[in-house]
């Protein structure tokens, strides 16, 4: 009885995989399809359709726009390069679509782009959507890169169609639980806004912190919406911790650091990558001067091709990077890497080698682990200085990835990993 | 007791922001006996012009008092201007309808309010620019600002001019024959057009200076800040009984203290078992609480249906 299910599935995979390869090579005329008609003289153009998931409305539609632009970026370049894939030139198209970075509405949008059967999704940009839409693309075989989720969790579902291009929150929390103790901190206060991607970091920097000898002597939480947050400051006053630690964004960061101020909190705050933008300090004002974030990757001057990154997307967009976009520029570029190297932009034919990617982007030489995460994600650690993030150093990683050897046959693949073929029921 | 004396502090300025909110639904629900959903829109609207006024005139160099005060004449002048527009497109073709149907509008205008925001503003958080300094007291051992203490006063003033308005003056004294009975009203001369628009164009001006407050005092705004505050307010105005000035005040500083207890000492008493994430909760238990045991509110009296 068993058997018949899988031959089944295996019959329709496979079917799905000649028809796959027949629209790949040929004019999407299906009456043209018996002749042996591949790429003969003038070249077929063949649409990559690339699904890009991000908030562009509500708190966060800043950063949204940030990793829209990323992906626009990209898929310029790639388009301007004129790539060809299998015989046929290739024209990378954008699908964007917006999560409102609402769970509900991601899986929603996520069925919306596997309806539209988009060869690849580079998203989502909170861990919170991206992890309930992984299971929906997973499901379709559609390999997803997200260059800002960071929960471990996304990677921990064994779906081998999940890859991140950014260290995930175990590595952060860790760094900055010994970060908050190099810093003399002997008690913390913790508040989180309950989101996949605040909670996570949070409950990792507490593991961290209290490794590192600190004691938590209050956890608060809020939302991803709120603007008061007087009620639980006064409350963290009154246990008087050395250091504040915030999982969560800039729209409530920035805000929350400018109340501590007001209710003349004397601790130092301190959060993950979700505060370390320019955004943060605009809001924040004078009250997030002297405070510290962390940043996964290192900093973008830092890296051989940071500038000239940074100088392109001003260019096109005229706005400053605000967070991920150069993640999201990785993530792309990952995905079309592996294409290339399947020779097909068949989403079941090149999955396989996104998780054998050694890309040497913008942010770092983008390996994968088995689970899909970045291999030898460093940790950077930022000061806001004068309305600038200032560097302050970088821990975790590997020294330097350049000089790694290449990757065997054992250091890859994530298809290897124990998970069902996708498609299967 | 400083805790508990900061949280009181927080919850009273907090309170305030929610009465001067809740006095425009207030004023409309006592007239005509509609719930104005667009009036926290209204208030983002107030909040997100004074910013473009103050910035632009600061960043010409304007003095800080000339453009403050500019700003918040040009907030007040706008909403005025989108209250009475929402009456006379909006409400004023539904005043035979249904009485859901108003309620949905209601609802439809402030989604478009919201969407006219963001084409406008944009999505992005705008920040206030800081008019007064803001400087910081202590006493006994609890920390206020001066935006704080201009914030309750501000909404004591407020409603005192709006009590002064209804029961002293020849539109108050319209505005009230019109809440008792329009039709009669009517017959006896009243111009009950011009009184409602009236009551929706005082209504916005309110929610302009709430706007005003709320963005000086946290220093943001966000073209989806108003649903949030709108259904906190409307809560309180609940709470202290709709349609009751009075009421709406005591009702938002009521509610802001509920919620500034709540989130600063859930924790403490469920042990943990429930945190401060609840902070939100509290308005809509009051809320509930409200409708089921006394739904005339604290200080509304009871009222038979209006025919």
């Amino acid at each position: 009885m068993r058997a018949l299910p899988v031959q089944l599935s295996a019959v329709s995979i496979a079917v799905a995989f000649a028809l796959a390869a027949c629209g790949q090579k040929e004019e999407p005329k299906p009456a043209q399809a018996p002749a042996a008609s591949t790429a003969t003289a003038p070249k077929p153009e063949v649409v990559v359709k690339l699904g890009h998931v991000a908030p562009m409305t509500g708190p966060q539609a800043h950063l949204g726009k940030d990793n829209e632009n990323g992906a626009i970026l990209a898929v310029e370049d790639l388009n301007a390069k004129g790539l060809e894939i299998g015989g046929a030139k290739v024209k990378f198209e954008l699908l964007n679509e917006d999560d409102q970075a609402d769970p509900k509405q991601g899986t929603i949008v996520a069925q919306k782009l596997a309806d539209a059967k988009v060869n690849g999704v580079i998203g989502h940009l909170n861990s919170g959507t991206t992890i309930p839409a992984s299971k929906i693309y997973f499901d379709a075989g559609i390999p997803q890169i997200s260059g800002s989720a960071t929960n471990p969790k996304y990677t921990q579902q064994s779906f081998n169609t999940a890859f991140r291009v950014m260290a995930n929150d175990e590595q952060q929390g860790k760094v900055l639980g010994q970060f908050a103790a190099k810093q003399g901190a002997k008690t913390v206060a913790i508040i989180d806004d309950r989101t996949a991607y605040g909670q996570g970091l949070a409950d990792e920097f507490r593991k961290a912190a209290e490794a590192n000898g600190l004691k938590v002597v209050d956890t608060e939480y809020t939302n991803d919406k709120a603007t008061d947050f007087k009620a639980i400051l006064t409350k963290i006053k009154s246990m008087k911790p050395d250091l504040v630690f915030y999982g969560g964004m800039d729209a409530q960061g920035g805000p929350l650091v400018k109340q501590m101020k007001e209710l003349g909190i004397k601790a130092k705050f301190l959060g993950g990558d979700g505060v370390c933008t320019p955004e943060f300090m605009k809001l924040g004002g004078d009250a997030a001067e002297g405070q510290f974030c962390s940043l996964p990757g290192k900093p973008l001057e830092k890296l051989a091709k940071g500038p000239q990154f940074r100088e392109k997307f001003t260019k096109r967009f005229n706005a400053d990077i605000q967070l991920y976009a150069p993640y999201v520029y990785d993530a792309v570029m990952v995905m079309a890497d592996s294409m290339q190297r399947a020779n097909s932009v068949e989403p079941a034919k090149f999955l396989p080698q996104v998780g054998k990617a050694r890309y040497d982007g913008v942010t770092a030489t983008i390996e994968f682990d088995p689970k899909g995460d970045l291999k030898d994600g460093a940790i950077s650690l930022y000061q806001y200085k004068g309305g600038k993030l200032d560097y302050v150093e970088t821990l975790g990683g590997a020294p330097e990835a350049t000089a790694a050897p290449a990757p065997g046959p054992a250091s890859a693949p994530a298809a290897a990993a124990p998970v069902q073929a996708p498609g299967k029921q | 007791m400083e805790t508990f004396l900061q949280q009181i502090i927080n919850g009273l300025v907090q309170g305030s922001i929610y009465a001067l909110v809740a006095l425009g639904y207030t004023m409309v629900y006592g007239i005509m006996g509609l719930i104005n959903f667009a009036h926290g829109e209204v208030v983002m609207i107030g909040t997100l012009v004074a910013i473009t006024v103050i910035g632009g005139l600061m960043a010409a160099g304007v003095p800080a008092v000339v453009a403050g005060g500019t700003g918040v004449l040009a907030a007040v002048v706008v909403c005025m201007a989108i209250g009475w527009w929402l009456e006379r497109v909006a409400y004023r073709p539904l005043r035979h309808a249904p009485r859901l149907t108003p309620l949905i509008t209601a609802i439809g205008m402030s989604i478009v309010l919201q969407n006219v925001a963001m084409i406008v503003w944009g999505r992005n958080y705008r920040t206030f620019p800081s008019l007064i300094r803001s400087e910081s007291f202590e006493v006994a051992g609890a920390s206020f600002t001066t935006v704080q203490v201009m914030i309750v006063s501000v909404s004591t003033l407020m409603m005192a001019g709006l009590l002064l308005l209804i029961y002293r003056t020849k539109l108050g004294m319209a505005m009230r024959a019109t809440a008792q009975n329009p039709q009669v009203a009517s017959l006896m001369g009243v111009n009950i057009d011009r009184v409602i628009a009236a009551a929706f164009v005082v209504g916005s001006a309110l929610g302009a200076v709430a706007g005003v407050m709320v963005g000086s005092y946290y220093e943001i705004a966000h073209y989806q800040m108003g649903s949030m505050l709108g259904l906190k307010a409307f809560t309180a105005a609940v709470l202290g009984g709709i349609g009751n000035i009075a009421g709406a005040v005591a009702g938002g500083v009521l509610l802001g203290i509920i919620e500034a207890l709540g989130a600063g000492y859930i924790g403490d008493l469920t042990h943990g078992f429930l945190g401060s994430h609840y902070q939100d909760i509290f308005a809509f238990i009051v809320l509930i609480g409200v409708l089921m045991f006394r739904p005339s509110g604290l200080f509304g009296e009871k009222t038979g249906d209006r025919a």
